[in-house]
C-alpha cells in the first residue's frame, strides 16, 4: 500500500489545500493531523464575531467528522507531531508514527508573547479554540485592553467596541496600522474608533500586567495605568518553524520554500503563514488561497509555480473600511494622498508614475478594483 | 416569468452574495446574476476573488 499524503494542520491552509486537491484527485489517501479539535472555521471571521453575536460554535462551519466525509480524508485530532524523519519519510506523534508519500506543513503562525512581567495574564486569539476561551473570559465583563494597533488589534477593538465593551488600545506605534498604510490613512481610523468609545494610547508600550483583586492593571512606559477585566494581546505573529528546524529543513523567517512550495527536502512542502515563499512570508488570506491552489496542482502531478496576483488586504473596521496594497519596497517611490479625511486615496508611485501600491479609506475603497488593474500584474517577484 | 435568483457564498469568510439583492454598495444592482458580476470583483469582507465562491442552497 502506498503511503498517504499527510497534511499537518487543519486551518485555512490545510483545509483549502485538501479541498483544491480533491477537485483534481479523488483517490489518493490523505491524512490530516491537527493539534486542535479540527473544526473548520474561517479565520478572518474571528475578528468580527462579537459584533455578529457569535460564540465559537456559531463560527464553526463543520466539525472534523463532517470534514472527513466531505473531503474523503482521515483526520486525527488533538495530535502533537513531535518529529519528522525526512530520510525515512515518517512523522512521529506522542505514541504513534506515520509514513508519508508527500508531507505538507500547514502549521500557521503563533502569537508573539510580549516579554513583559505578567504576560501570563495576556490572552491571544489566533484560532477558534482561543476565541472560545476569550469569548468565555469576557462574558459579563466590561473593560478590555487591547495591546497592539495593527490589523488584528484594530479589528478586535472595533469588533468588541461594536458589541458594547469598553475598549482601550495601547501600542508603541504613533498611529494605527502603521505597517500597512501611510500615516494619514492610519490617523483617519482614530476618530472612527473613538466614535465607538475606544480610547487610544498610542506611542506607549505596555511594560507590566498585574492582577489586582478581580481585575488586571496594565502599566505603560509613561507610567500610566489602565484597568481592565481582560487584556488581549495582538502584537503580531511568528511563523511556526520549530518542527522544520528540528528536521533540518532550511528556515529563515518562515520555512523556506521555492515557488513550487517545496522545502529544502524532497517530498516536504510548506504552505500558508508558516511558509516563506521565494523570500516572502505573507500572513494574509489571499497569499494562502493562491498557494493552496498552486500546491494542489503540484501534488496532483501538474507542477505549477506559484505566482502571486495583486492581493489587497481588507481591514475589517466597518465604520471606516480600509483596503490596502502596501508597496513591496518603500524605497522605490513616494506616497501622494488625495481626498478629505476620513475618505482618503493614497497612491504609491515610482518616479515614472507607475502605481506600485495604494491605501484607500472610507468611501474611496470603491476604487480598489480599478486600482488593482493599474498595479503590476505579477506581485511579489 | 420571474428569474430564479441564486445565492453564492464565500468559502473563506462565509459572506453571501444574493443575486436578488445584488450589492448596491459595490455597484451591483439588485438582480445582478453571478455570471454578470465582474471577474475581478472581490469579496467585500475578506478580499478573495470570485473563484472562491460557491453556490449555496439556502
Amino acid at each position: 500500500m502506498t503511503a498517504p499524503l499527510v497534511v499537518l494542520g487543519t486551518g485555512l491552509a490545510g483545509y483549502n489545500l485538501v479541498k483544491e486537491f480533491r477537485k483534481l484527485d479523488s483517490e489518493r489517501p490523505v491524512v490530516m493531523i491537527t493539534s486542535d479539535d479540527g473544526r473548520q472555521y474561517s479565520k478572518p471571521m474571528l475578528s468580527t464575531g462579537f459584533s455578529k453575536g457569535k460564540d465559537a460554535d456559531g463560527l464553526a462551519m463543520n466539525d472534523a467528522g463532517a470534514m472527513c466525509e466531505t473531503l474523503k480524508v482521515e483526520i486525527r485530532t488533538f495530535q502533537q507531531v513531535t518529529r519528522i524523519d525526512s530520510q525515512q519519510n515518517k512523522i512521529f506523534m506522542d505514541d504513534d508514527a506515520l509514513e508519508y508519500s508527500d508531507l505538507v506543513l500547514a502549521l500557521g503562525a503563533a502569537p508573539i508573547n510580549l516579554p513583559i512581567v505578567g504576560n501570563e495574564y495576556l490572552m491571544h486569539v489566533n484560532d477558534l479554540m482561543d476565541y472560545e476561551k476569550f469569548h468565555q473570559a469576557v462574558q459579563g465583563k466590561e473593560k478590555i485592553v487591547v495591546l497592539g494597533a495593527g490589523l488584528v488589534g484594530c479589528e478586535y477593538a472595533h469588533d468588541l467596541a461594536s458589541a458594547s465593551y469598553k475598549v482601550e488600545i495601547a501600542a508603541p506605534d504613533a498611529q494605527p496600522l502603521s505597517r500597512l498604510v501611510p500615516d494619514q490613512c492610519g490617523q483617519a481610523l482614530i476618530p472612527a474608533l473613538q466614535e465607538l468609545g475606544v480610547k487610544l494610547h498610542l506611542g506607549k508600550a505596555a511594560t507590566k500586567v498585574e492582577k489586582i483583586n478581580d481585575g488586571l492593571v496594565v502599566t505603560l512606559d509613561d507610567g500610566s495605568e489602565l484597568v481592565a477585566d481582560v487584556v488581549l494581546s495582538a502584537v503580531g505573529l511568528r511563523p511556526r518553524t520549530d518542527l522544520a528546524k528540528q528536521a533540518k529543513l532550511q528556515v529563515n523567517k518562515g520555512i523556506v520554500v521555492d515557488r513550487h512550495l517545496k522545502t529544502s527536502e524532497n517530498n516536504i512542502y510548506a504552505l500558508g503563514d508558516c511558509a516563506e515563499v521565494a523570500g516572502f512570508n505573507l500572513l494574509y488570506v489571499l497569499p494562502l488561497m493562491n498557494g493552496a491552489r498552486a500546491l494542489a496542482k503540484t501534488l496532483s502531478g501538474q507542477e505549477v509555480e506559484l505566482q502571486y496576483p495583486v492581493m489587497p488586504v481588507m481591514v475589517k473596521t466597518p465604520s471606516l473600511p480600509i483596503v490596502t496594497c502596501p508597496p513591496q519596497d518603500e524605497g522605490q517611490g513616494n506616497w501622494s494622498i488625495e481626498g478629505q479625511t476620513p475618505h482618503l486615496k493614497a497612491l504609491f508611485k515610482d518616479s515614472q508614475g507607475n502605481l506600485l501600491g495604494y491605501a484607500l479609506t472610507g468611501e474611496c475603497v470603491a476604487e480598489k478594483i480599478k486600482l488593482n488593474k493599474e498595479l503590476p500584474a505579477s506581485w511579489y517577484k | 416569468m420571474a428569474q430564479e435568483h441564486k445565492k453564492w457564498q464565500c468559502i473563506v469568510c462565509g459572506w453571501i452574495y444574493d443575486e436578488a439583492e445584488g450589492c448596491p454598495e459595490e455597484g451591483l444592482a439588485p438582480g445582478t446574476a453571478w455570471g454578470d458580476v465582474p471577474e475581478d470583483w472581490l469579496c467585500p469582507d475578506c478580499g478573495v476573488g470570485k473563484e472562491d465562491f460557491e453556490m449555496v442552497e439556502i
